[in-house]
């Protein structure tokens, strides 16, 4: 029996994040699919106070948050590290992350559930925030230098769901306007460890695209 | 060559206030700058152009910002002293959790506890006494949420104390008699009574707010 559990959803972006970190480290690990209309005990006793996936279970302790799983799988397994030494990189590398969660998310959110001149306006923000990365990115490979780091795993969803949402109709991001995010998202898919991990394409669509159905059809009720 | 570590803060920003408190446990000497957040200075716009908010440190001229990741980052450098997080990586992620926590279950309802009145107020102390509750749970019976020691969880959570003390005396003092146990023995600390502004004062400045709001 594996020692580290994973509780996950095969569409989770935060639980991507987890998968992503605990492969690069060669890390063996159980996946339990949790369905989230009717969350397991085991779910529910290890995240009592958000109730939410990714929970890592390792050696029966568990551990919540996709960014907190994250330091603590580096701190744990040292191979392949996440968090550069320097304490001052590390602090670049733990804004950056927190700037996905805070600020990228929503932004993109605000434009996945609006159409039309309500749209419009959100994508300022998006566009915004793809200004700071792309700043961020000059002179770069990757958030992390040359090689994916904390900031890629946790940025890299944005990599990964660029794709659906374009097939649904929702274009976020403009390679003319922003060609080194669009070169970094092209870079972040072709690591073999990303790659091999990401959630089955037409599912994803499929389901985003009920999500944003359901979005639109709760503002305009006909 | 000295170090040179500056901080742009706001008086009484609660997550300005974790900054001074981590830097006083440490022993750092630092210049302090306040920002008039109605009119951010040219420093602060360069140094955190993407958030443009405070607490800023600057350390030999390079910007840290978001105070979470600001005293992460103190205690890295100043290493030698007063250790802010756990040693353990298990200890460690449970405190990263707990003020994450504090960061999306207490800050907003903290806010409106002072910034609203009537039912959306009363509201707003309900969720930020229930979330009070729920960190007293992780106290237990240790002096401190870190243990023997104070730490990051502890400095984080502090500065709420305010809120608290203005909002909670009556009806919480019963209910959660561990939390104020602690806050007692946090104000005890040299360290903290530094770093935190005078209750009066900062009762004052809330009293301001709410007119300018038009609350009273």
């Amino acid at each position: 029996m594996a020692e580290v559990k994973l509780l996950k959803t095969w569409s989770s972006h935060f639980a991507l994040r987890v998968v992503w970190a605990l492969k690069l480290k060669g890390v063996q690990f159980d996946s339990i699919e949790e369905d989230l209309s009717n969350k397991s005990p085991l779910l529910l006793q290890h995240n009592p106070v958000y109730k939410k996936i990714p929970v890592l279970v390792h050696n029966g302790r568990a551990i919540s948050e996709s960014l907190v799983i994250l330091e603590y799988i580096d701190e744990t397994w040292k191979q392949y590290p996440l968090l550069p030494d320097d304490p001052y990189e590390r602090a670049r590398a733990r804004f950056w992350a927190k700037f996905s969660d805070d600020k990228v998310f929503p932004s993109i959110w605000g434009v996945f559930i609006k159409q039309g001149k309500e749209q419009e306006e959100a994508f300022a923000q998006v566009f915004e925030n793809f200004s700071f990365l792309e700043e961020e990115l000059k002179g770069k490979k990757f958030f992390g230098g040359e090689k994916i780091g904390y900031a890629d795993l946790a940025l890299g969803w944005i990599a990964e769901r660029v794709f659906e949402l374009e097939e649904i109709g929702v274009k976020v991001i403009e390679k003319e306007k922003f060609p080194l995010v669009s070169a970094w998202m092209q870079e972040f898919l072709k690591v073999p460890v990303i790659k091999e991990s990401l959630p089955p394409h037409e599912k994803l669509v499929t389901k985003m695209r009920g999500i944003r159905e359901k979005y639109l059809g709760a503002a305009h009720p006909k | 060559m000295a170090d040179e570590v500056v901080l742009l803060d706001f008086w009484p920003s609660m997550f300005g206030m974790r900054v001074r408190i981590a830097l006083a446990e440490k022993g750092v000497k630092y210049e302090y700058k306040e920002e008039d957040l109605k009119n951010k200075s040219p420093l602060l716009l360069q140094m955190n152009p993407v958030h443009k908010k405070i607490p800023v440190l600057i350390h030999n001229g390079r910007p840290v910002c978001e105070s979470s990741i600001i005293v992460q980052y103190i205690d890295e450098v100043w290493k030698d002293k007063a250790p802010l997080l756990p040693s353990d990586p298990y200890q460690r992620a449970q405190a990263r959790f707990w003020v994450d926590f504090i960061d999306k279950k207490m800050y907003d309802a903290s806010t409106k506890t002072w910034t609203t009145k009537g039912e959306e107020q009363e509201a707003a102390k309900k969720e930020f006494f229930e979330a009070l509750k729920t960190l007293e749970g992780q106290l237990g019976d240790k002096p401190f949420f870190g243990g023997d020691n104070f730490g990051y969880l502890d400095l984080s959570l502090i500065p709420f104390y305010y809120t608290y003390e203005t909002f909670g005396k009556s009806s919480v003092e019963a209910e959660c008699p561990k939390f104020k146990a602690w806050v007692k023995r946090c104000l005890q600390r040299e360290t903290i009574a530094k770093a935190l502004p005078d209750e009066k004062k900062v009762l004052e400045h809330a009293s301001g707010m709410r007119k300018n709001l038009v609350l009273e």
